[in-house]
């Protein structure tokens, strides 16, 4: 194709002294400052900018904003490279890199163009009939289907852009910065009201920066420029253009995405973040979003060259663009006529401007023809062609019903149609905050009915559209608004510039153009949705087959979900459905519209959290001597906590043995300072024990501990450990280190809503002490040493035992409690001691050989003697029966959180699932855990399951593979074999106690 | 995003906040003296109203107090919010009728 140079010599908002350099499919074009890279294209005579979704028709610009279907490019490459964009919305800077998607190897030579020719293969929901069976090759399909509808790719590497977070309060929101949100911010602004305006382009204006219109006898940016100098001298003001207010959401909360570095090269823009994210409660809103031009659906109307009227008229006027040298007007209103008279005052040939109607009689079609342009009233056009460029139009008369055409074809050369359905209210955003939408017939639109919210729609987003009309409702609407918010407007004085505002006769609403032959039949096409390539025949099909509900064929023809939303195809397509149905517009409905508006980068949505900074780590006061020693960590909640620590050339199985062995033959330590502490003080403190434990506390002696199960009210188990009696009403609770919130959370609820006159304090206080864990045969000797002024001995300090003392010179606690089955204490000490405590343990331990031990070892000392570990054991399903721990639940306690539950008679049930051991026959074998456990072994699955293993190591203690496992009725088949099927094998199992390891508890009370 | 008008704090964002569900539901006095059926009424049969619902909500990333609040749960409109303990408002609809309601 010839290139040809577009740019006109004046006018328009671009600097024609700032040349910018930037790269189309890997060529270098060059574009002005104020361009974007759709004017860019334009300028350089670029029609062809990519292939559509399914057939891969050649596809050029088809508006100039952020309706664009067609325009959808990949810019930059590497770490920065964006996919998906709409060329429309893009800035041009020095530098820029863009190319074309969903076309390979060019977009020139297309291989996919292939399925246009296969396109009766291709009707509307052709992924659900065509892909149905067998069901397990969908993935194959889906992938080839998801290549081949291409569009853009994902960066491979990490985001390397910062972006922010902000939230604002306001009086009043202004969402949309053409002339009715100005006149609404300045009215609302002159009466004091705190003011927000947010509009998605580079500067203000909207509409008025692609017209010619005259405000008070100057160009009308004239008096944009004057509102925004006087906006931005109020202090309470805050402007932000290039803000896409893309969300509204409950209680007048809304979403603005501000780019503030995208419309600079990328190494421009680092350090500066590039996007930031405004989430506003606004008292007032007011919506003036304008309106989008609907296209007309007519045969071929996708080809390059094809554009919205208004969009011609705006590259022509603020890009200083001519879109074509010689166009047709295809139109069913009057509006599209200004298009028409600024392109041929441009020096654009009118082919002819060819109107639905066939009485056109409205001022601007008078100027037109005055003018000298070509009117083809009540005809239409039937065919276009060219092979990546529009190059001329067939028209055909039509008939007074428009429901078919006749006559002699007459064919006309253009390298651009622009065409005009009538214009959409943008209603996203009110649709967004609730309100429902109302069909007007007259302008064949919906417009906002009653808010729901405190917002007010104005203007072109109101089905106002004459620019006189827009600025009244603008300052009326931002009045209203101030003083719904509590302002004074009386004596305010707005007066708006004297402004021209032609009048406009009715439209003509023909929900798709007769053509030579019926729809879906012959080879042209009516596209509806070009970003989706959904055809009218598409639609109509959908009908046919059943479709009634327009959110139902919405999702099988595609129609309305590509990357515009449907912006132009959503009425169009309605009109079509409702027409196919033999239903009015309202009756068939809209689909809802839903945040975003358009989309938005992830790195909007994550702001500062990501990477460290994406969720919060807890560690103990001993975390840097286990980070210097070389642990591996295991997270539990966001705690970090050592999991084991492997010595050189230990693997983790290696380093669990040896720290286990320690355990049972001498002595090791464990930072235990992550479980949770819960301060209990006052005379009702005991009452709370009694409430929220099964077991009974009233005659746990001061200086005494007991362990406790916590069951929620359906009297399944949800957290377990240890309370001591510190004083008279003094105690200290200990919960798992996950559960700790829960279990605050849970007492604290009942203490405020329930047993509100209680007297006690709760008070969390894990974070305030610092425990260490001293375990094994020679604990003892170790624990003498450090608390030297203490009696430690049995008599002294039997098992569940706690005394203040001193230890290794700090001022603490030492407790008699054991998770391993060992002779076991617990050293405390106020945080800030804790990491001088722990390498005192480890100097004076050196010598019994003082072994640090980790998570794992834990979990399989304690597995040894058959504890309990949340999550593994029990997991919300398990009652304390089923765990055969009855004796942790008072029997003669009238009543205790979630008793009452344990009386169900389902959970009396004798096939309960039941804690048992599981003894493998093959000692060597260690079972995964999560394994089934069956009673007969079937030739394949399904086999009927009793079970499943909830905790499985291997025992260095007892040199063989152990298990816990929930089995139905467990308790009673102790003796029995069970079998677990794996993947390549069946192992036999003996059902046997869970206490492997010392089940008379000597080594524990030693 | 609602606005919560929390009784001790005053208007935040509803991320501070926790949902705990229909509000004035009292714990039996006396478990023990109730039959299967009716310990499950309490324990796990909810109104799940449309329209006027009164709820518990937690100011958890706040205050971390327990407070109620009449909410319409189509609208997302809360009538009041008052502290526990505090009798349940009557709240009238548009027509100035009160639909449903669990106080």
């Amino acid at each position: 194709m010839k290139r040809r140079e577009a740019r006109l010599d004046v006018g328009g908002r671009v600097n024609r002294d700032r040349v910018l350099n930037f790269t189309w499919n890997g060529k270098p074009y060059k574009g002005l400052e104020g361009d974007t890279l759709a004017s860019a294209l334009l300028a350089n005579g670029i029609s062809l900018v990519g292939r559509s979704f399914k057939y891969h028709r050649p596809r050029g610009i088809f508006s100039a904003g952020a309706e664009e279907p067609n325009a959808i490019v990949q810019l930059e490459t590497g770490a920065y490279t964006q996919p998906n964009v709409k060329a429309t919305q893009v800035e041009l800077y020095e530098g820029l890199e863009a190319r074309s998607v969903n076309c390979w190897p060019t977009v020139e030579y297309d291989f996919g163009a292939a399925a246009n020719l296969c396109a009766k293969l291709l009707p509307a929901g052709f992924y659900y009939k065509t892909f149905m069976w067998p069901s397990r090759f969908w993935m194959t399909y889906e992938y080839f289907i998801r290549r081949a509808a291409g569009l853009g790719r994902a960066p491979k590497e990490a985001d390397p852009d910062i972006y922010d977070k902000a939230h604002a309060h306001c009086d009043v929101l202004v969402v949309g910065g053409g002339p009715t949100g100005l006149a609404a911010a300045l009215a609302a602004a002159r009466a004091g009201a705190r003011v927000v305006l947010a509009d998605e382009q580079s500067e203000f204006g909207g509409d008025l920066l692609g017209r010619r219109d005259v405000m008070d006898d100057a160009p009308a940016v004239e008096w944009v420029r004057k509102v925004v100098e006087e906006l931005a001298s109020f202090s309470e003001v805050r402007l932000l253009p290039r803000s896409t207010v893309f969300g509204y959401y409950d209680h007048n909360y809304l979403a603005i995405a501000e780019r503030r570095t995208d419309h600079l090269h990328p190494k421009d823009g680092a350090g500066t973040p590039r996007q930031r994210l405004w989430k506003v409660r606004a008292k007032q809103v007011v919506l003036a979003t304008g309106s989008i031009e609907r296209p007309l659906v007519f045969a071929d109307n996708d080809r390059p060259g094809v554009m919205l009227a208004e969009s011609a008229r705006t590259y022509l006027n603020r890009y200083g663009v001519k879109p074509g040298r010689r166009a047709v007007v295809f139109t069913n209103n009057d509006n599209a006529y200004a298009a028409a008279i600024d392109l041929a005052d441009a020096g654009v040939e009118i082919g002819a401007i060819v109107d639905l109607r066939p009485d056109v009689q409205g001022p601007l079609p008078q100027k037109a023809r005055a003018r000298g342009l070509e009117i083809l009233a009540g005809e239409a056009i039937v065919a276009t062609h060219g092979r990546n460029r529009v190059q001329s139009v067939e028209v055909m008369l039509l008939s007074p019903e428009g429901d078919h055409v006749h006559g002699t074809a007459r064919k006309i050369d253009c390298d651009l149609v622009c065409v005009s359905g009538g214009w959409s209210p943008t209603v996203h955003l009110f649709s967004q905050s609730g309100g429902k939408l109302t069909y007007d017939a007259g302008r064949a639109c919906f417009v906002p009915g009653k808010s729901k919210q405190a917002e007010r729609s104005a203007g072109a987003c109101h089905g106002t559209f004459g620019v006189a009309d827009c600025l009244d409702e603008g300052f009326a609407a931002g009045l209203a608004a101030a003083g719904a918010a509590g302002f004074t407007t009386a004596g305010i004085s707005l007066i708006a510039p004297a402004v021209e505002q032609p009048g406009e006769a009715g439209l003509r609403a023909l929900p798709i153009v007769p053509g030579r032959a019926a729809v879906g039949h012959g080879k042209a096409k009516h596209f509806v949705d070009l970003a989706n390539d959904v055809t009218a025949a598409d639609v109509r099909l959908a009908a046919r087959e059943g479709y009634r509900s327009v959110e139902h064929t919405k999702r099988y023809t595609t129609l309305g979900m590509g990357p515009d939303q449907g912006k132009t195809s959503n009425v169009p397509g309605l009109a079509i459905l409702a027409e196919a149905l033999g239903k009015e517009i309202p009756d068939v409905g809209t689909t809802t519209f839903r945040p975003p508006y358009t989309p938005v980068t992830y790195g909007l949505l994550a702001g500062r959290d990501v990477g460290e900074m994406s969720d919060l780590t807890r560690t103990t006061p001993i975390h840097e001597w286990h980070a210097m020693t070389g642990a591996v960590f295991d997270d539990a909640g966001h705690w970090r906590r050592p999991w084991y620590y492997p010595r050189a050339g230990e693997d983790m199985a290696a380093a669990v043995r040896r720290e286990c062995r320690a355990v049972r033959e001498s002595v090791g330590i464990m930072d235990a300072s992550t479980l949770g502490k819960i301060e209990l003080v006052g005379p009702d403190a005991v009452k709370v024990l009694n409430q929220v434990y099964a077991n009974a506390w009233d005659n746990l002696a001061v200086g005494r501990c007991r362990y406790g199960l916590m069951l929620g009210e359906d009297g399944m188990v949800f957290d377990d450990g240890v309370t001591a009696r510190l004083g008279e009403h003094h105690y200290l609770m200990t919960t798992t280190t996950g559960g700790a919130a829960r279990v605050f959370g849970w007492i604290d609820d009942w203490l405020q809503c329930e047993w509100t006159n209680w007297k006690v304090f709760i008070t969390s206080v894990t974070e305030q002490w610092a425990t260490v864990s001293i375990a094994g045969p020679r604990a003892r000797d170790l624990v003498r040493e450090l608390a030297a002024g203490t009696d430690v001995s049995a008599e002294a300090l039997p098992h569940m035992a706690i005394r203040e003392a001193k230890v290794a010179g700090f001022p603490g606690r030492v407790a008699r409690i054991s998770f391993t089955g060992e002779l076991s204490f617990e050293l405390s000490v106020p945080s800030s001691y804790g990491m001088a405590l722990w390498t005192a343990c480890v100097t004076a331990g050196a010598k019994y050989g003082l072994t640090p031990f980790g998570t794992e070892a834990v979990h399989v000392l304690r597995a040894e003697k058959g504890y309990i570990v949340s999550g593994h054991e029990f997991d919300g399903t398990v009652t304390p029966q089923d765990l055969g721990m009855g004796w942790a639940v008072g029997k003669t306690k009238a009543d205790f959180l979630g008793r009452r539950s344990l009386d169900r008679s389902d959970m009396k049930r004798a096939d309960r699932k039941q804690l048992v051991g599981l003894q493998v026959q093959d000692p060597n074998a260690v079972l995964p855990e999560g394994s089934q456990v069956v009673e007969r072994v079937l030739k394949a699955p399904p086999m009927p399951m009793i079970g499943h293993v909830t905790s499985s190591y291997w025992s260095e203690t007892l040199k063989r593979g152990i298990a816990l496992a929930l089995v139905a009725g467990g308790h009673a088949r102790m003796g029995q074999t069970v079998h677990i099927p794996l993947e390549d094998k069946v192992l036999d199992a003996v059902v046997v106690s869970p206490v492997f390891y010392d089940p008379e508890g000597k080594r524990l009370h030693g | 995003m609602l606005l919560i008008n929390c009784p001790w704090c005053g208007p935040r964002d509803e991320i501070e906040f926790t949902c705990g569900g229909e509000a004035h539901i009292a714990r039996p006095a006396d478990p023990a003296a109730l039959s299967d059926q009716e310990w499950a009424e309490y324990l796990f049969m909810r109104k799940n109203l449309k329209g006027l619902h009164y709820e518990r909500w937690h100011h958890s990333y706040g205050c971390r107090q327990w407070f109620n609040a009449a909410r319409d749960t189509v609208t997302h409109e809360i009538h009041a919010t008052y502290k526990m303990g505090e009798t349940p408002p009557v709240v009238a609809g548009e027509d100035g009728v009160v639909k449903g309601g669990n106080s």
